[in-house]
Formats: C-alpha cells, sequence, structure tokens
C-alpha cells in the first residue's frame, strides 16, 4: 500500500457517492500509481461502477477528496477527460452508425484533426479485429463484437490512464485472451489501467493490485498474492456432494476454516491431500474430491460471502 | 519503470477541450455524418408531406377561395404557403425532440459515451439543439425550392420566413428537448404531446384560416402558441408586411420560449448525465 499519494495517477481521500439517501460509495481511499494495472473486485452493487463513473469525471463525487491525473474532476473535468480512456459497464455506441463512423465521430470530440482520426481508427480496427466490419452499420454487429468496438474507441484519444467496467463480460473466450494481451501491452506502453471485473482470473492475469469492495467499501487490498496469503490457506480440499448431502459438522476441526457451497464444503487448509486422508477416516464419503491452490474466488468468498459470478 | 508524468501532457496524440462553440459543432458534426447517408427516409415526413399540404389545400382547395380580406388579399396557394412553412418546421422540429433525445438518453446512451470525452453536457445540449435548427433549416429551404416553381411564394421576402420558420421551431424544441431529457420510461407522454398540443397548434395557430374565424374564447390560447407567433411573422415577411412593433412583439416571444427551453435543458441535461 502507498502511503503518500504523490504521483498517484488516481488518489482518493473518504472518496463517497450518494444517490439521494443511499449511500453507494461510502467513503474509501485509492492511490493508483502510474504504469500500474489495478483491480476493483466485488458482489453486484458493491459501488465499482459508481466509484468508476467518479474517477472517469462524469458523476460528481458527494464527499471526500479526488484527484485524477493530479487534477481534480470538479473543476478540471474536461481536461481530465481528454485523457482518459473510457469503456462504460454498458455499451453506448451509435448503432445507426458504422463501425468506422463511431470511431472517427469519438475521436473528433477530443479535438483530434480529421486525419489523425482516420488513421487512428484503421488502426483499432485492426486492433479490435473489425476491419471486415469497417463500414458496416453497428445494430446488427453481435454483443461482443459491439464490446471490442467500444474498447477501441476508448483508445482513440491515446490515453494515460484507461477505465475498464466490467470489459470481457460478454466476450468468448478468444477475444478474452486476445484483450489481455492487447491491455498487457498497452501496460508495457505506460498506460495505467483500471480495471472492475467479476472473472478472478482476469484480475490475476491482469492486476498488479486490486481492491475488494463489498457494500460501498473497500473490504481488502493488495496484489492478487498477498490476498491469497492474507486471506486464504496455501490449499483447499473441495468435497462434493449430492445438493443437500453435506455435513459441515462431520468435516469440523479438520481445517482451518470451512465454506458450505449449496454441492459442495471447501476445506482450507496447508495440506489439501492430508485433510483429505483425516475426511476419509472420519468415514466421510464425497461423490468426489479435489485439492487445488488458492486464488482470489476463495479471497473474495471469505470477504463477502458470496461466490465472484453469482 | 513509467514514461507517465501524471501531472504533464505528454499523450501521444493531441486530445485538446474543445471550447464550446466547437463542441457543439462537434455534436452536430456527429449527426451530420449520419444524415449525410440516411436523409432520403425522412425527406417524405419532413418535406413531401408539406408539398403535398401545399398542392392540396393551396393549389386545390384553393381554387374555390377568393383572394379578399381574409387571406391578406393574396391568393390562398400564397396566404397558405408561408405559414405551412412555419408549420412543418415546427413538425419536423417536434419529431426531432422527442424520441431521438429519449434514445439519446436512455436506449443507445450515446450522450454518456459523448460526455466521456472532454465535451460537458451542456455543450451536448447546445449541440442537438443546433443539429435541430439546421435540419430544420434543411427541410424548410428545400419546401421553399419546391413551392417555388408552384408559383406558391409571395415574393424574395420568404427568405426572411425562412428565418422566422426556424425560429418558431426552435421555441418548440428548446423546451420539447429539456422535458424529454427528464422521460425515464416512455409510456404514453409523447403521444399526449403531439396529439394535444402539436396537432390543435397546426391546425388552430392560423395557418390554414385566420384566427378571428374561431370562437373569442380561444384567441388566448392560439396567442399562446409558439406557431401562431411565427405564422404570423413568417406571412408577413412573405409579403413585405412586417409592422416593427408586432413583430419585435412576436420575436421576442418566440425568442423567450427559446431561451427558456435552454435553460431548463441545462439543467435537466445536466441531471441526467452528470449523476
Ligand atoms: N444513478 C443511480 N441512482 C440510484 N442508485 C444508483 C445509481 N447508480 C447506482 N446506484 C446504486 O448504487 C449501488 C452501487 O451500484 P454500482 O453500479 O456502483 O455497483 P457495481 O459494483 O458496479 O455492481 P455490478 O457488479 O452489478 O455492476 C447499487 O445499489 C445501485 O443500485
Ligand atoms: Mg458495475
Amino acid at each position: 500500500m502507498s502511503g503518500n499519494g504523490d504521483g498517484g495517477l488516481v488518489r482518493a481521500r473518504g472518496l463517497a457517492k450518494r444517490f439521494g439517501d443511499f449511500a453507494a460509495v461510502r467513503g474509501i481511499d485509492l492511490d493508483v500509481r502510474p504504469g500500474e494495472a489495478f483491480g476493483f473486485l466485488g458482489p453486484n452493487g458493491a459501488g465499482k461502477s459508481s466509484t468508476m463513473r467518479m474517477v472517469a469525471c462524469v458523476s460528481p463525487r458527494t464527499e471526500g477528496d479526488l484527484t485524477v491525473l493530479g487534477m481534480d474532476p470538479l473543476t478540471q473535468g474536461p481536461r481530465i477527460r481528454a485523457r482518459l480512456g473510457v469503456v462504460p459497464q454498458q455499451d453506448n455506441l451509435d448503432t445507426e452508425l458504422t463501425v468506422r463512423e463511431n470511431l472517427y465521430v469519438y475521436g473528433r470530440y477530443f479535438g483530434l484533426s480529421k486525419s489523425v482520426v482516420r488513421a487512428k481508427a484503421t488502426e483499432l480496427m485492426e486492433f479490435a479485429q473489425l476491419a471486415d466490419r469497417a463500414d458496416d452499420q453497428v445494430e446488427p454487429l453481435s454483443g461482443g463484437m459491439k464490446r471490442r468496438l467500444t474498447i477501441a474507441r476508448s483508445l482513440i484519444n491515446d490515453p494515460d490512464l484507461l477505465l475498464l467496467d466490467e470489459p470481457t463480460t460478454g466476450l468468448d473466450p478468444q477475444a478474452r485472451h486476445l484483450l489481455w494481451d492487447r491491455l498487457f501491452r498497452l501496460k508495457q506502453q505506460g498506460v495505467t489501467l483500471i480495471v472492475t471485473t467479476h472473472y478472478m482470473d482476469e484480475a490475476e492475469q491482469l492486476c498488479d493490485r486490486l481492491v475488494v469492495m463489498d457494500g460501498g467499501r473497500i473490504v481488502a487490498e493488495g496484489s492478487p498474492g498477498e490476498l491469497i496469503s492474507r486471506y486464504s490457506t496455501r490449499e483447499v480440499l473441495e468435497l462434493r456432494f449430492t445438493p443437500g448431502d453435506q455435513d459441515p459438522a462431520a468435516v469440523e476441526g479438520l481445517a482451518e476454516r470451512v465454506e458450505v457451497l449449496p454441492d459442495r464444503l471447501l476445506l482450507y487448509t496447508a495440506d489439501g491431500e492430508a485433510t483429505l486422508a483425516a475426511a476419509h477416516a472420519r468415514g466421510v464419503t464425497p461423490l468426489s474430491s479435489l485439492v487445488r491452490r488458492s486464488t482470489l474466488e476463495d479471497v473474495f468468498l471469505h470477504l463477502t460471502g458470496r461466490t465472484l459470478v453469482d | 519503470m513509467t514514461t507517465t508524468d501524471p501531472t504533464g501532457t505528454n499523450t501521444r496524440t493531441a486530445a485538446r477541450v474543445p471550447g464550446t462553440v466547437r463542441a457543439a459543432w462537434l455534436v452536430v458534426e456527429g449527426r451530420w455524418i449520419w444524415y449525410r447517408r440516411n436523409w432520403r427516409s425522412s425527406v417524405f415526413s419532413t418535406v413531401l408531406q408539406p408539398v403535398l399540404f401545399l398542392v392540396a389545400l393551396g393549389l386545390g382547395l384553393g381554387s374555390q377561395v377568393r383572394p379578399g380580406a381574409a387571406t391578406d388579399g393574396l391568393p390562398y396557394l400564397q396566404y397558405l404557403a408561408p405559414a405551412l412553412l412555419a408549420s412543418s418546421a415546427l413538425q419536423t422540429g417536434s419529431g426531432e425532440s422527442t424520441y431521438p433525445i429519449l434514445s439519446a438518453f436512455k436506449w443507445q446512451r450515446t450522450y454518456h459515451g459523448i460526455t466521456a470525452t472532454p465535451i460537458s453536457a451542456t455543450q451536448v445540449l447546445a449541440g442537438q439543439l443546433l443539429w435541430i435548427a439546421l435540419r430544420v433549416g434543411f427541410s424548410a429551404a428545400a419546401f421553399l425550392v419546391i413551392a417555388a416553381p408552384l408559383g406558391a411564394l409571395p415574393g424574395p421576402g420568404v427568405l426572411l420566413s425562412l428565418v422566422f420558420a426556424v425560429l418558431t421551431a426552435m421555441a418548440f424544441v428548446a423546451p420539447m428537448v429539456a422535458y424529454s431529457a427528464t422521460i425515464e420510461t416512455e409510456v404514453q407522454q409523447f403521444s399526449v404531446v403531439m396529439r394535444f398540443i402539436v396537432m390543435p397548434m397546426t391546425i388552430f395557430a392560423g395557418t390554414f384560416f385566420p384566427v378571428a374565424q374561431l370562437p373569442v374564447w380561444v384567441h388566448p390560447l392560439v396567442w399562446l402558441t409558439p406557431l401562431w407567433h411565427g405564422t404570423e411573422l413568417c406571412r408577413d415577411a412573405a409579403i413585405g408586411a412586417l409592422e416593427l412593433l408586432p413583430a419585435l412583439g412576436h420575436l421576442a416571444y418566440l425568442v423567450a420560449l427559446v431561451a427558456a427551453g435552454v435553460h431548463l435543458g441545462r439543467r435537466t441535461f445536466v441531471r441526467r448525465l452528470e449523476i
């Protein structure tokens, strides 16, 4: 964790957002460093998008301090936005325009010249593998293609900071890997990334550091590795049962912690095989068993009591 | 570890913050790119429909109307044409200020896309209104071009009528856009506006016959409509009979409606987009 905010691309202290009486974000501190990939994990309604929208300078904060790229969104919103790339959770393409026109029109909003935008649009259509649909209207494109176009569009101004709100939701596995690869390259070029996601593999692959949000608060912060070692054990023993058949009492004392899922018991332990042997010795007979390493999913389950994709 | 200077301006492209006029113009440019491929689909309702009215009523029915005091001494065709210019401009504008606005907020969310760039909610409103004014202007100009060879235009003053027609349309458009920006779920609002405001206005605000023919108690209602003021201006301008004081009065009323609409629209756009 960085104590000082100097040099932070995004710095928040006690940042809060209320909609009427409802507090969506309840006082969070953030420091996003230049060049890093920073992630937000959290269940539905945790306040991830509300936070992203404040950072994107489209939603004024209710309370607290916030600086983005060293400027205050309340007074310097347009100047900050000129240097941001934004992929909102919900696509907002102009579906009556073609793929190329969407990129062109959007680039112009950043005050870029026609020739620069034209060249950039062509480059980004290659990037998003949409070149063969360049002059097709957006309306009939598949959800994944629209998503790719939204992502391409966010890069039209060569942003310093890229905000991606669930960028790969709706993408097929191949497109997700392609995107991860592209984001990785952008990162190497010095672009700072802030990503929200419900996919823990995405968070593990992409993020140097992440926070877990729940109920408008940050409940944990660290690198994926740190979070796993802090909030979970080295290994997890999964015992599968016919739904309803599992009995947590039967494995009591065998592991540091037990999570009960509808069809499974998760036993958090340093040595999964040894715990499995101990369970067998007690006469526990699951349908099947599996020993695996802890993942962010386990951290998430522990911190929020929910699975990532519910 | 990094080359990015958080406070510097070392972006690779030269992204800039456009000024308000330029920002509004960029929003217009975005709409224009769509329009130049799709204008054909709207030509019927915005240009041909008023021309059909002009032919059917002006030439057809008008052949039975004797020029007289009620028609300012003009053939009915020429009495009708400048007023139809104002009325169809208002109708074109009203179409552009309902569903397209709701869609840009709710279905396509294109306004949310634009306000994620350096362009602000107020500039989006400015661009949208400017675009509607231009679009109304194109349609009105096309109407004049078709009406001229029919002998429907009383004189060169119709060019001034064209300006007044656009102003008339905007006097309805600006408040309507402000209202459309408040609609979260479309139930009946737009059809109520069309049926109970736009339709009666186009029939009774003096386009087809003098308001004096209506019962006296209706007159104040007619005077409230932007179309009546616009019709007076357009008709008088076309025949070169503008009188200073009445004209200023009509203009002031229309400009006030535009100003009120813009003022409300700024609030509703900001409230909806910067939430
Ligand atoms: N414009 C709004 N008006 C009222 N309430 C809102 C608004 N936007 C968000 N909220 C509420 O704030 C809370 C946080 O929403 P937010 O979209 O930030 O969550 P999230 O973490 O992004 O969730 P998800 O994973 O589902 O996208 C939710 O309870 C939501 O209903
Ligand atoms: Mg969200």
